[in-house]
């Protein structure tokens, strides 16, 4: 297989214009979060406290079926931590929910009707940031005539598309549009540290990467990290949030009027409970993978390599935040700060340990 | 959580006299908390982080040395806290013996919980289902319904239903009330128990081959053989109960090594090795018969349970040295280590038969030599398109005859003389294929540049612990995924009929759900099932 290198200069200017568009989605997002602080303070200044049309009644057309749960402001007592509900997150008593019910958004993260211009633009924006970043990608692969995830570069630019994607997928099912400008910011963050930090033209792989396992193994790992990515964003606002509700609760003013689009600290925590969960899995299949590759490679399963003492590390923290769900006095803004914890080792084990280090995994190509 | 309070109450009674085993009950109860459990997980995590801050003594022992040396004061200190040997030392150790012993405590009482409530019946209809979190009432009029509808026929459909979709039921019939109760994903909290009891299962499968594995390196180099005993390897680490005796009696012979080199004048690896293999002649034991085989990296040999590895290749040139006496002192391949991408190599060469002065060689082989005066010569390919020998030679005591284990790559040059080198002024040795031979100065001898073989750096390992961690991390995955994806749930249907106001008769099916653990899709399935009995009972919804 041949190097492509005129393809590789394509991809590079293909990474660059899909950062460029990030850069616009994400002020965008930005701007959708500042102009709806800024409506919400002239909103508060004029009417007081003026108390907004509590949640519409809903239509009993159905001659047959009702639901006892009422949406909205009051849910049943039931649901609290551990009551069955199904979510073991933080939670409020009925009142104080309704206390808050005005100043966050709801927590089922549905579309309202509202409309949110400078949103749909960054969402729009985001779509054809992707499709560049997708070409840039596909291109790079062409170009190596491989997967494109063999060095730091790839994986940077890769991961970032892997985060961008399964935000936007996430998108259809629930409004998740709050935590744009972090996802955008950070898939930025990537490209950038990509061009910049790392970059690589495109090349073979070393003989010991020379393999499908490269293949599984790496791009779970870029997926596993995507989603990290994400509920990473949702734990930052997550705590911000939490920080509001208190003084909310306390009768302060809150500020931080764009942290309405948000919805409630519990409905982040559960939400990105989830997707931890699903990273979690993802984790454990790359530290397997990797293991019976190292086995077919280096002729042991796991050496305590700096790779992989990082992976068991992250492996760890990530199953305490899994267990800190189910330990009282852990939910809340210490389970936020465990999957902070999780993902900064992520990045240092990405960062610091290919490049700093010298182990087996030093693969950053540089 | 009855018990728990009964235990703590006792506890306090207690206190004065805790006793032993009194001591005992106490240290257990606080290690199998969740809590402790918690905190010994985030332990082991912060606990690791050093194994990969210092050099590990399972890495590099040389780094581990050199670390040592730079660092006199901290040094020892470093390695009384066993931080060269962070995962087998007694903290390490500690924190993770005791969280296993904490997940034992924990998994033993939900296994026999788990197993009692396997074979019990759903729990008893609660007398009110409103206070459920999910909770749904269906009004059908009992003419909806061909044939009419009673209470338990009502009850009867819902059953059949539930178990369609995999809930455990019981019906309980009931002249006034009759209702189902049912439960599903018991399998959850198998899943649970399955992966904490399997990860007990790694550690056994880790410890199995600490004990009795063993692993060990062998360079090759073309033409020559390692046949498996101790004395045959360049280092043996054997596990801790591991007898040498055991060793099986296989030898390999590497015939070639082949080398692909990126030959693409665009690529920014060109030059470098791409991708080698090397063909090895295999005899199972001594009197087998001789089989090819071809290994390459990332794919071992197996012969006899024993995992054979290409680890590495390099030059291994082919030198001759000549004593001051005349006599031939030593012949053969020396190996050289790559120390960059064009396979610059350093090599060292220990002549100890020499006479009547001992000779050491220092230096570089350079595959593709780029000789220009007034240069240093160095590599300008991987290739051997122009092999060469650059040398410094050294007279003298090489040290080796007080019997102590020296480093071969490393010449100890405090009792040795300086001969030549390229910074002294007559020049150090340069040896190519076309001017291959050299006398030192002084009349010490000669050295010859024969030629250039290939070598293998073979890594040679027996873990009979894998297939333990195998299959257990094989059920902890699966357990793993059972555990998070698979709802456990409760549900009661109620029926009851009645009078609509209207003065037509109805059946009113009322039920609830309740989560066992996380759930988020409770809502999805009470939605689910209304559906389904929407469409069985013939309801139909008008656009709300």
């Amino acid at each position: 297989m041949t190097i492509n290198e005129n393809l590789g200069q394509w991809s590079e200017t293909f990474m660059l214009l899909a950062a460029v568009t990030y850069l616009v989605s994400f002020v965008a997002f930005t701007w959708d979060l500042a102009s709806h602080s800024r409506a919400t303070r002239k909103a508060e200044a004029a009417a007081g406290s003026a108390d907004e049309t509590g949640v519409p009644a809903t239509v009993g057309a159905s001659p047959v079926a009702r639901n006892s749960e009422k949406s909205g402001s009051g849910v049943s007592a039931a649901v609290l931590e551990g009551g069955g509900g199904g979510s073991r997150g933080r939670a409020y008593n009925a009142r104080t929910r309704a206390k808050l019910n005005n100043y966050v958004a709801d927590d089922s993260m549905t579309y309202t009707g509202e409309r949110r211009v400078a949103a749909r633009v960054a969402v729009a924006v985001m779509i054809i940031a992707c499709a560049i970043h997708v070409i840039g990608v596909v291109t790079r692969g062409l170009a190596a005539g491989r997967v494109p995830w063999g060095n730091m570069y790839e994986f940077c630019t890769t991961g970032a598309l892997v985060v961008s994607v399964v935000f936007l997928v996430a998108l259809i099912f629930r409004d998740l549009r709050f935590v744009g400008a972090l996802v955008t910011g950070l898939s930025l963050i990537m490209m950038v540290a990509a061009t910049i930090g790392f970059p690589t033209p495109v090349g073979h792989l070393k003989p010991a990467l020379q393999s499908y396992w490269l293949v599984i193994h790496v791009s779970v790992a870029v997926m596993a990290s995507g989603v990290f990515t994400i509920t990473f964003a949702m734990a930052v606002l997550q705590l911000i949030q939490s920080r509001r509700e208190r003084k909310l609760i306390e009768g302060e003013k809150a500020g931080l009027g764009f942290m309405r689009l948000v919805p409630s600290s519990q409905a982040l925590e559960n939400f990105a409970f989830r997707l931890n969960t699903v990273g979690f899995v993802m984790w454990t299949f790359t530290l397997a993978m990797g293991a019976i590759w190292a086995n077919k490679a280096w002729g042991r399963y796991w050496g305590w390599d700096t790779k992989e003492v990082w992976t068991f590390v992250i492996w760890v923290v990530y199953a305490a935040y899994l267990h800190a769900r189910a330990t009282r006095g852990w939910t809340g803004p210490r389970s936020a700060w465990l999957s902070i914890i999780g993902y900064g080792c992520i990045i240092f084990n990405f960062t610091a340990v290919n490049v700093v280090f010298n182990g087996l995994h030093s693969y950053s190509g540089l | 959580m009855d018990g728990m309070s009964n235990k703590k109450k006792a506890a306090k009674k207690d206190a004065p006299v805790l006793g032993l085993i009194g001591m005992l009950r106490w240290a257990w109860t606080q290690l199998t908390k969740m809590n402790t459990a918690l905190f010994l997980l985030l332990l082991l995590a912060v606990a690791a982080v050093p194994g990969s801050m210092f050099p590990q003594n399972i890495q590099d022992p040389q780094k581990v040395q050199e670390y040592k040396d730079s660092h006199t004061t901290w040094g020892p200190i470093a390695d009384k806290l066993q931080l060269f040997d962070v995962f087998s030392s007694a903290w390490f150790s500690a924190i993770y013996i005791l969280l296993f012993i904490s997940l034992i405590g924990c998994v033993v009482p939900r296994t026999i919980k788990h197993a009692k409530a396997f074979r019990a019946k759903p729990p008893r209809t609660p007398r009110n289902l409103t206070r459920l979190p999910q909770h749904r009432v269906l009004t059908i009029p009992v003419d909806s319904v061909e044939g009419g509808l009673t209470a338990n026929g009502a009850v009867r459909t819902a059953n059949k239903i539930l178990r369609k979709r995999h809930y455990r039921t019981e019906v309980r019939e009931d002249s006034t009330a009759p209702s189902v109760g049912a439960e599903r994903g018991y399998i959850r909290e198998i899943g649970n128990l399955l992966f904490h009891a399997s990860m007990i299962g790694v550690l056994v499968g880790v410890a199995i081959g600490g004990q009795f594995g063993y692993s060990g390196q062998k360079i090759v180099a073309e033409g020559e053989s390692h046949v498996n005993t101790l004395i045959s390897y360049d280092s043996f680490k054997p596990g801790t109960n591991y007898n040498p005796d055991w060793l099986r009696n296989f030898s390999v012979t590497l015939d070639k090594l082949n080398v692909t080199y990126d030959r693409d004048k665009t690529s920014s690896t060109y030059g470098q090795d791409l991708s080698y293999d090397a063909q090895m002649t295999v005899k199972d034991s001594p009197g087998a018969k001789a089989k090819k085989e071809s290994l390459k990296v990332n794919e071992p040999l197996n012969i006899d349970g024993n995992n054979v590895y290409l680890q590495g290749n390099g030059y291994a040139p082919i030198v001759k040295v000549t004593g001051g006496d005349g006599k031939v002192a030593y012949e053969g391949p020396v190996v050289s280590l790559p120390t960059d991408k064009v396979f610059t190599s350093s090599m060292v060469l220990k002549v100890p038969d020499a006479g009547p002065d001992q000779l050491g060689f220092v230096g570089m082989f350079l595959p593709t030599a780029v000789i220009q005066p007034g240069q240093m010569p160095y590599s300008a390919d991987a290739a051997p398109a122009n092999p060469a020998l650059v040398l410094s030679s050294y007279s003298g005591d090489l040290g080796l005859d007080d019997g102590k284990p020296q480093n071969v790559y490393v010449l100890d040059t405090d009792k040795l003389n300086e001969l030549n080198s390229m910074k002294s002024e007559n020049g150090g040795i340069v040896l190519t294929e076309e001017n291959n031979k050299l006398d030192l100065p002084d009349n010490k001898g000669s050295i010859e540049f024969e030629g250039v073989k290939r070598y293998a750096g073979l890594d040679i390992h027996y873990d009979p612990g894998k297939p333990v961690v195998l299959v257990s991390f094989l059920l902890a995955f699966g357990g793993l995924i059972i555990s998070l994806f698979v709802a456990r749930r409760r549900l009661w249907v109620k029926a009851r009929e009645t009078t609509l106001d209207g003065g037509t008769k109805a059946v009113v099916v009322e039920y609830g759900l309740l989560a066992r653990g996380e759930d988020p899709r409770l809502a999805a399935e009470a939605d689910k099932l209304t559906e389904i009995f929407a469409q069985e009972w013939g309801l139909e919804f008008s656009e709300g």
